[in-house]
């Protein structure tokens, strides 16, 4: 009997269940990642001569799917890669089912993914590379690793995408793995809640002037920024695009309160008043993928909550349940990619915490317990939240894997607030130019 | 120097006391008025050199009565956290607001409403804004024309206190009033 306690007591210590951000439970509700080891295939980016860089982008960018169990090999084993045919053997000894070959092509670069168990090339695909100086180089890289990650689990990663976030009253981009840290706006403007158009070839944000602003859309290849339609005095906040890249949805604060309001930012255009306050605020706007529904927040009943209506402004109702005098305000709401769920903050002993509603159901969830973890945005695949966190000591921007519960720190020089994260960005997508 | 300055000043409140002149039209204020640097010498029985005593006198009370009434416009007010009412010992604040505002009818006025840092980024925005909404509807309620006054909002972007405490908190969550026209020369209430 002793001898099984001791590995037992092991297992439960180790592993990744020590990743788990939280295990509570909370009102009845089994809160938290459950995770069950072990369910993950095992791959290998296989080592082999010359580039270097790209098989460290594309290693980094498997493991940050989450999809893999990552198996680390520093050197080619006696007869494991380079030249001639993988040998299948030595990798499955190391856990491996799934390997990651990539070797130098005419312009670029081979991938290969090989089946282990099957013992043969499930994939393969050349792609041309520009050179490592050029500023597409490494949003090529990325996109790779992507259909790489599309090949072993049935689902592209999201390495090829970007995030906007605001540092010291400025906007910046910043690639998926922390590359290219780009500022968008000038220094000495206040700009606050950067969010990406659809095709991310735009982004919208507040410019914070004189205690007013204005909803602004800035092409991310430059140029005057546009002000979106609508009220001109007060304060236009809180702009989302619809999925359909054309309309922008943003809150408009003045003496009478803030209220929701559309406008037609492709012909600029039929603003739209959506909810009508009365002294409450309407803010924070998020539309649902299909573009017929908008979550946001709402202070109609008190503290500010979290509600739907249709995209109209109609049919508008509380969408996470609360009780009242005892749940903390919740804020900051974004649809998640599927539909299927909104994630939110809400604070909890008047620290914000990750929260998720399903919309089907209205069951809320409790993602984060420790520290401040605020503003959440989805990764395009819909398992990954990107968010801001206090747990390193200033704020930056953390990313939780739904699935397994891991959590990985994006590192940024200043503290970061107000992330968005892009959907995956095509060949066409602007690259940074420094 | 010293005693120079002290028969200058006696000279003054004893000229104000005979009622050769106008005199205030209400008490001076509490603060004594500093002493003026003046270099010339005890007046011998001038009048011109009282005369311009006196104006200079004058002026300097109407100034320090003027910084006072400026610096009433200016006090700033506090709120609950994550709340926007008028607290009750803000509203002889706003009262003594409003009744400048009525006496100097070309004084307009901008609200501005700040946060703390706890709550959400956005939201704080839209909560300072009704801030200063609350502020101005409460000096409409006390006979100031709304059309004077402006409401802006900083949400926590413009912390008056940068610390991370319930001190700097409350200190934080404020509306703050600046003149933007008409702020020169504010006459008393009556």
């Amino acid at each position: 009997m002793k001898r099984l306690c001791v590995p037992l007591v092991l297992l439960l210590a180790a592993g990744p269940l020590s990743a788990q951000d939280t295990t509570q439970f909370r009102e009845g509700v089994r809160v938290g990642v459950d995770y069950v080891p072990g369910t993950r295939p095992g791959l290998v980016v296989l080592p082999g001569p010359g580039l270097d860089s790209v098989r460290a982008m594309v290693r980094r960018d498997l493991d940050y799917s989450d999809r893999f169990e990552m198996i680390q090999v520093d050197d080619a084993p006696p007869g494991g890669a380079g030249t001639g045919p993988v040998n299948y053997g030595i990798y499955k000894t190391l856990g491996a089912q799934l390997a990651v070959e990539l070797v130098e092509a005419a312009s670029g670069v081979t991938a290969r993914l090989h089946d282990l168990t099957a013992s043969k090339v499930r994939n393969q695909q050349t792609v041309g590379l520009p050179g490592g100086t050029d500023p597409g180089y490494r949003l090529q890289v990325h996109q790779l690793a992507d259909e790489i990650t599309r090949w072993a689990s049935g689902t592209p990663g999201v390495a090829a995408t970007r995030f906007l976030f605001v540092s010291g009253g400025r906007v910046y981009e910043v690639d998926s793995d922390g590359s290219n840290l780009l500022p968008l706006t000038p220094d000495g403007v206040t700009a606050l809640s950067p969010t990406w158009s659809p095709d991310g070839q735009r982004f919208a944000y507040t410019k914070l002037e004189g205690g007013r602003g204005g909803a602004l859309v800035q092409a991310l290849a430059g140029g005057a920024p546009q002000v979106a339609p609508g009220p001109a005095s007060g304060l236009n906040i809180t702009p989302v695009f619809a999925p359909d890249g054309r309309t922008l949805a943003y809150a408009h604060s003045d003496e009478s309160g803030t209220d929701i309001y559309t406008a037609n930012v492709a012909d600029r255009c039929c603003a739209q008043r959506l909810t009508v306050g009365r002294y409450a605020d309407n803010l924070s706007p998020t539309f649902s993928p299909d573009g017929r529904r908008i979550a946001f927040v709402s202070t109609r009943a008190g503290p500010p909550q979290i509600y739907v209506m249709a995209a109209d402004g109609t049919d508008q109702e509380l969408l996470a349940p609360f009780d009242y005098g005892a749940t903390g305000p919740s804020n900051a709401p974004e649809w998640s990619p599927d539909g299927a769920n909104v994630v939110f903050h809400r604070d909890v002993s008047r620290s914000p915490q990750l929260f998720l509603v399903d919309v089907a159901g209205r069951r809320v969830r409790q993602l984060t317990s420790a520290g401040r973890n605020e503003d959440p945005t989805w990764a395009p695949d819909g398992r990954h939240i990107a968010f801001i966190s206090d747990r390193s000591g200033r704020r930056q921007i953390w990313i939780i894997d739904m699935e397994t519960g891991r959590v990985r720190q994006l590192q940024t020089p200043g503290a970061a607030r107000l992330p968005s994260w892009s959907r995956r960005l095509g060949r066409t997508a602007v690259v940074p130019n420094p | 120097m010293r005693a120079s300055s002290l028969m200058l000043l006696t000279s003054a409140v004893l000229i104000a006391a005979c009622g050769g002149k106008a005199p205030p039209e209400e008490p001076a204020p509490e603060p004594t008025p500093a002493p003026a640097p003046a270099p010339a010498p005890a007046p011998v029985d001038d009048s011109a050199e009282r005369e311009r005593l006196e104006r200079e006198r004058m002026a300097r009370e109407a100034a320090e009565r003027a910084k006072a009434l400026t610096a009433e416009m200016a006090t700033m007010i506090n709120f609950e956290f994550d709340k926007a009412d008028i607290r009750q010992n803000d509203q002889g604040t706003l009262d003594r607001k409003a009744a400048i505002l009525v006496a100097n009818p070309n004084v307009k006025l901008r609200i501005s409403g700040h946060a703390d840092e706890r709550g959400s980024d956005e939201y704080n925005l839209a909560l300072a804004n009704r801030r200063a909404a609350a502020a101005k509807r409460y000096l409409e309620s006390k006979g100031v024309d709304g059309g004077r006054m402006e409401v802006v909002s900083y949400g926590e972007e413009r912390p008056l206190n940068p610390g991370s405490d319930e001190d700097a908190y409350a200190q934080n969550r404020r509306d703050e009033f600046e003149v933007t026209a008409g702020g020169d020369n504010l006459v008393a209430p009556q």
